[in-house]
């Protein structure tokens, strides 16, 4: 047998230096920000293995829309053409509503609303890693992603990117534990936190008192403060409100406005304060 | 290219475990995934401790890292500390019957995912759950047809 490894250090070395370097790895990359460009190298170093453990999902759904017949293909169209007429419809009304209110906001000397420039990604994979909810997207650095980006789907706020590569990028869903979002009630503008719970269909919103006009069914938007999500997205539903008297706090919970549990094409906004703006032909320049 | 094939037989299993364990799956299955890369690892352990064995853990540990998005060390610590187990007793392993080595593949995944989520507790506070342990028991009854596959790979390519 091969005995050139043998002569090496012994079984026992390896694993202290094995386990001294993990030690030391995890408190470099928990505890330290700046490793955050060292992960830059390494996720884009890997994204040629998540690209090809991407393949056979996609081959499938390639060969599904293959195979769709031309009545299903005449039958999508035309729905698609009929939300398309009802969403101009409203765009038209908004474009009005817009307008007027930046006039408003003139007249009253405060600051117009800048426009959100967008892109489109797709989702590439969701992680198998059960203690925290993340996805990837195929877009990174070279469309000019960066760390802290809103991320949104047709219906609301999806999360953030909590880190770039190259070509790819992880976003952490708001329903992670880790992460919290800045809202307020649409109805009475009253500000609160929403963090994750852990699981996908449910956000937690903590420290409400008692006493705060809060109801089931209420719409939470995003706030703007903490500067990462832009004013006025849909984050969720408040779908439970517990007034236990003998709590400090009411328990409250809320539905995400996304539907985290099927994402398939995300919008990723740069807001006007982005430290980088998109790079690339397919940007969606929606403004008239 | 019989040759060639050969020398990376061990690299290109390993690179195919990773990809199993990143591949992404209907939401049904997702959690019963089995754990792949410490499959494949066990079994190269128990094959040929003298070329693979804690460095190799550690390095793919490290990947893993990257491709789940975890702090990086966790993996490569659980990894490494599983691998050594098996590398320090491989000779005792060897002679023991499939479903044996399958049963103590099952033991070393418990104490794997109890390490990753013990020290995923210390960096952010989550709460055990107990369908994080499903895994335990597909990559305790993928074992043997790992076993198998593999073992016919390393007779046809002579991989030693």
């Amino acid at each position: 047998m091969d005995t050139i490894f043998t002569r090496g250090p012994s079984l026992l070395s390896r694993l202290i230096l094995a386990c001294l370097l993990s030690v030391l790895l995890i408190i470099l990359d928990a505890r330290l920000d700046s490793f955050s460009r060292v992960r830059v190298y390494l996720n884009s170093l890997v994204s040629p293995l998540q690209y090809m453990a991407n393949l056979p999902g996609e081959m499938l759904n390639q060969a599904s829309s293959a195979l769709t017949t031309q009545r299903q293909l005449l039958d999508r169209n035309a729905q698609l053409t009929r939300q398309n007429i009802l969403m101009s419809e409203r765009l038209q009304r908004f474009d009005l509503l817009r307008r007027e209110n930046d006039k408003l906001r003139t007249l009253l000397g405060s600051p117009v609303r800048p426009d959100v420039r967008k892109m489109v990604a797709e989702l590439m994979a969701v992680d198998n890693n059960p203690y925290s909810h993340q996805i990837m997207i195929n877009k990174g650095t070279l469309q000019g992603v960066y760390e802290g980006q809103p991320v949104l789907d047709d219906r609301g706020i999806v999360g953030q990117v909590m880190q770039v590569g190259t070509t790819t990028s992880r976003v952490l869903l708001i329903a992670d534990v880790t992460h919290g979002v800045p809202v307020r009630i649409m109805r009475n503008d009253v500000r609160l936190v929403a963090s994750g719970s852990g699981t996908l269909n449910r956000l937690v919103i903590n420290h409400v008192p008692h006493s705060t006009d809060i109801e089931t069914g209420d719409i939470l938007v995003t706030s703007g403060l903490g500067e990462v999500f832009p004013e006025g997205y849909p984050v969720g539903r408040i779908t439970a409100v517990l007034r236990d008297e003998s709590r400090p706090f009411a328990q409250v919970q809320a539905e995400p406005a996304a539907q985290l549990d099927r994402l398939k094409y995300l919008l990723l906004l740069w807001p006007a304060d982005a430290p980088q703006q998109p790079v690339s032909e397919e940007e969606e320049d929606l403004e008239p | 290219m019989n040759l060639s094939l050969r020398q990376h037989a061990i690299t290109l299993s390993l690179l195919v475990a990773l990809m199993l364990q990143i591949m992404p799956m209907p939401i049904l299955v997702d959690p019963y995934r089995p754990d792949w890369v410490l499959l494949v690892l066990a079994y190269w352990t128990l094959a040929l401790p003298q070329r693979v064995n804690v460095g190799v853990a550690f390095l793919n540990g490290l990947v893993l890292d990257v491709l789940l998005g975890t702090a990086l060390g966790v993996h490569s610590l659980a990894l490494s500390l599983v691998i050594f187990i098996l590398a320090a007793n491989y000779q005792r392993l060897r002679n023991y019957s499939v479903w044996q080595q399958a049963f103590m593949v099952g033991l070393l995944a418990a104490l794997y995912h109890l390490v990753i989520f013990w020290l995923q507790h210390l960096l952010t506070d989550i709460y055990f759950l107990f369908d994080y342990l499903w895994p335990v028991l597909t990559t305790m009854l993928f074992w043997p047809w790992c076993f198998a596959i593999l073992r016919k790979i390393r007779r046809q390519l002579k991989v030693s």
